[in-house]
């Protein structure tokens, strides 16, 4: 028999016990899987955003309008290449889901977003159809929408002129993400502002956010500091930072729920720990007279000790990768079945953790009778003392 | 039958401390699971609380119609004051309808021991019938801000997880400096605001208007009065709402959200418990094996053995439960949280264990508990005598 195999033969001489304990295992490393997936959205949500936009709102709050009339201002400032700009729409689709639509300028989305990727006859017709919108893949196949429709949708800020919060666009193109990353973030729906700015009943000439892209080589931080430096003591101070640093504040928003997510894995783990770990003590404990012949055989103290290690190790490494696949397999079930607006990805980051944690656990449940093993006296083992 | 269980069990539970390690594994696995799910239940038991007691069933809130909260509604000085007028509302000391129009924009503040990162919060311009209007409402720190002048009260909540909102201090906001001189405390969700003088945030903010009009209602019928007033109107196009009604509209997200984490964490730890207990109770039978086939030899019936082990589990099940909701107590109870609510701003809050919670907890932890002894046990009574007493 090979030493592999000895390990295997000692892992199932209790089939009952050994799968109740893997089954254990998996359960842990399911919920591991998943709650460090949404961990990692709340921890480096924005990991994939470049540095080479600015998103300038106002000081005070990004609810607070700004004048367009910065516009200029902002792109005659040395290192911005161009500028772009975001107004919140308040949309709401069907009876009361929200929506995440935005009124831009289509001409100067395409330039500042190279990320959005849509045919160039599409960009042409959001940028000429007064009424037009533009919606990401993930939010067009979740309502079934098609090219070519007329998409009502309530906002619950902004009235039309008559009063009428009912608003209705016409879809000319559906965008797609350059990355698979970008592809995750197709959820939001752009219309046209000039529509927008016009028909609305109190907002003119306002909006949310500018964002400013740089061109090569230009310095961030600088161009931050200028901008801000530019509208301060003015009725419209400014805060600029990156658009990575701001949607790492917008997840933040949510509050302390990755703190929660962090307490429930502790919880997870040490419940774990006290499982597996009395699985594998009770198993040493039971084979003490064999693992003392192993010894009058001639085993070294070392290899025995390196049996029951790699005994934990297979219980955990097993258990830990079935858990862990399963995490993998219903994440993307929950994101497909969100269509994309909840994007639990058990990636290539999370996967880390998972082994590192297990091979943490292997040595925290395996090592202490291990040592138990190697430290036996062949002759009091033998005597059952 | 009933003294043969009672035998059997006595020995059971009796025996239990000489093998305390197999059994710990059932006590902490259970205590985790119970943790877990009364501490994510009492993070949604108090917002839902804080929320609901915002609301008073005296008072109705005014929005613009269709617009579900504060921060998307809006009404100019000429609808409030037709509001203002209308019947069905209640009247003050001073002979006037008690009516506040008030105003939210939202500021930027910074976390504690965060750096840069700002989280919405809620500044609300308020009338002086503001006050009359929610008597739990106590400054407890400082003094109330003056009229005319920019200077900030702020909720207990905000000065205890945000920074720069102490006493004394000075916020930029719009290019204006305003100063904080009173801290107050209600109990609800205004701890999580900053509160100023109307007049002076709509000139700050250069808004002409308001976001809602609080009113205190006229007897039962108020209500139905105010709305009838209102809704017939043709100059208005507004929404009345009893404020707890609409405090409690603002929870159901975030209870809908919680309630389905709870849910999948304690389905999934469930499950990984039931294993845990499986084994253990597995373990309990197969070290007793002799044990009970003597039993069985000397008259003792099956299904006294069968009970007998199903009640060690739900004993330690219980055990575990137990300490599971004493621990999310200690660590959780009052636990001060915040989160984003329908305002868009931060909502502070404090977690709330309360005895419904941990009695369902408690119930979770039998429930595992049977069904992890329910085989162990159905294998021990079932056993063989003569292959028991030859085994090991």
């Amino acid at each position: 028999m090979t030493k592999t195999g000895f390990v295997i033969a000692n892992l199932f001489r209790k089939k009952t016990r050994t799968i109740l304990t893997l089954l254990s295992v998996i359960m842990a490393f399911l919920l591991f899987g998943l709650l460090q997936s949404v961990n990692h959205i709340f921890d480096a949500g924005a990991d994939f955003i470049g540095a080479t936009r600015l998103v300038t709102q106002a000081r005070v709050s990004f609810t607070q309008p700004i004048p367009l009339s910065m516009q200029p201002k902002l792109e005659a400032v040395p290192g911005v290449a161009r500028v772009a700009h975001m107004q919140w729409f308040g949309g709401v689709w069907q009876e009361n889901t929200p929506l995440f639509v935005f009124a831009v300028d289509p001409v100067r989305q395409h330039e500042v977003y190279p990320e959005w990727v849509m045919p160039d006859a599409q960009w042409k017709a959001f940028a000429n159809t007064r009424t037009a919108m533009i919606a990401g893949r993930n939010v067009a196949n979740q309502y079934g929408w098609k090219i070519g429709q007329k998409i009502p949708i309530r906002s619950n800020i902004y009235p039309q002129k008559n009063g009428s919060k009912a608003w209705a666009f016409d879809l000319v193109g559906i965008y797609d993400g350059s990355d698979e990353n970008w592809q995750k973030q197709t959820n939001t729906v752009f219309i046209s502002h000039y529509y927008f700015d016009e028909a609305n009943q109190f907002s003119s000439g306002r909006t949310n956010f500018f964002m400013l892209k740089l061109a090569p080589g230009a310095d961030g931080a600088k161009i931050s500091a200028t901008v801000d430096k530019m509208f301060e003591n003015s009725p419209d101070e400014t805060k600029t930072q990156t658009e990575k640093d701001f949607n790492v504040g917008f997840i933040k928003q949510i509050g302390d729920i990755g703190m929660i997510v962090r307490w429930i894995l502790f919880a997870v783990f040490f419940t774990l720990l006290l499982v597996v770990g009395n699985t594998m003590a009770q198993s040493v404990r039971e084979r003490i007279p064999e693992l003392a012949v192993l010894k009058t055989l001639g085993f070294s103290d070392g290899s025995v000790l390196g049996f029951v290690l790699a005994e934990a190790v297979a219980l955990c490494l097993f258990g830990g990768v079935v858990g862990m696949s399963i995490a993998t397999l219903f994440g993307a079930l929950i994101s497909k079945g969100t269509g994309g607006q909840f994007a639990l990805s058990v990636n290539g980051w999370v996967w880390t953790t998972g082994l590192i944690a297990i091979v943490l656990m292997s040595l925290a449940v395996g090592l202490l009778p291990a040592l138990r093993a190697r430290r036996l006296k062949i002759v009091d083992a033998l005597a059952g003392r | 039958m009933l003294s043969q269980i009672t035998a059997i069990t006595g020995l059971n539970l009796k025996s239990i401390p000489e093998r305390w390690a197999s059994s710990l594994v059932i006590v902490v696995g259970l205590a985790g699971v119970v943790a877990v799910f009364t501490a994510l239940l009492a993070m949604a038991t108090g917002f839902e609380k804080t929320l609901a007691a915002t609301g008073s069933t005296d008072n109705a809130i005014i929005l613009r119609g269709g617009s579900d909260a504060e921060l998307n509604s809006g009404l100019s000085r000429d609808s409030a004051t037709l509001i203002k007028q209308a019947a069905g509302i209640r009247r003050g000391a001073d002979g006037k309808p008690l009516a506040s129009g008030e105003m939210i924009v939202i500021a930027e503040l910074v976390r504690q021991g965060d750096e840069k990162n700002g989280a919405n919060i809620t500044v609300r311009g308020v009338e002086p019938n503001a006050f009359a209007l929610r008597p739990q409402l106590k400054i407890v720190a400082g003094r109330q801000f003056r009229t005319g002048l920019r200077e900030l009260i702020v909720g207990r909540g905000v000065t205890r997880q945000f920074q720069g909102a102490e006493l004394g201090k000075t916020l930029r906001m719009r290019g204006s400096d305003w100063t904080v001189v009173g801290i107050f405390e209600s109990g609800d969700a205004y701890d999580s605001e900053l509160w100023t003088d109307a007049e002076v945030a709509q000139t700050t903010f250069n808004r002409g208007g308001y976001s809602s009009v609080l009113v205190g209602l006229d007897g039962a019928n108020g209500l139905k009065t105010l709305q009838d007033t209102l809704k017939t109107d043709p100059r208005l196009s507004v929404d009345v709402k009893n404020q707890q009604e609409y405090f409690s509209g603002q929870t159901k997200n975030f209870r809908k959200q919680i309630g389905f984490l709870a849910g999948v964490v304690t389905f999934i730890m469930a499950l990984g418990a039931i294993f845990a207990a499986l084994n253990t109770m597995y373990a309990a039978v197969a070290t007793r094996a002799k044990e009970i086939a003597t039993l069985r030899a000397i008259g003792f019936g099956g299904f006294p053995v069968l009970v007998s082990v199903m009640i060690e589990s739900l004993v330690l099940a219980f055990v575990g439960g137990a300490l599971g909701a004493v621990i999310a107590y200690l660590l959780f109870n009052n636990f001060s949280v915040s989160t984003l609510g329908e305002n868009f701003t931060q909502v502070v809050f404090a977690f709330k264990v309360t005895p419904p919670l941990v009695v369902t907890g408690l119930v979770i932890a039998l429930v595992i508990g049977f069904f992890g002894g329910l085989l162990p046990a159905w294998r021990a009574a079932r056993m063989p005598v003569t292959t028991a007493l030859r085994a090991a």
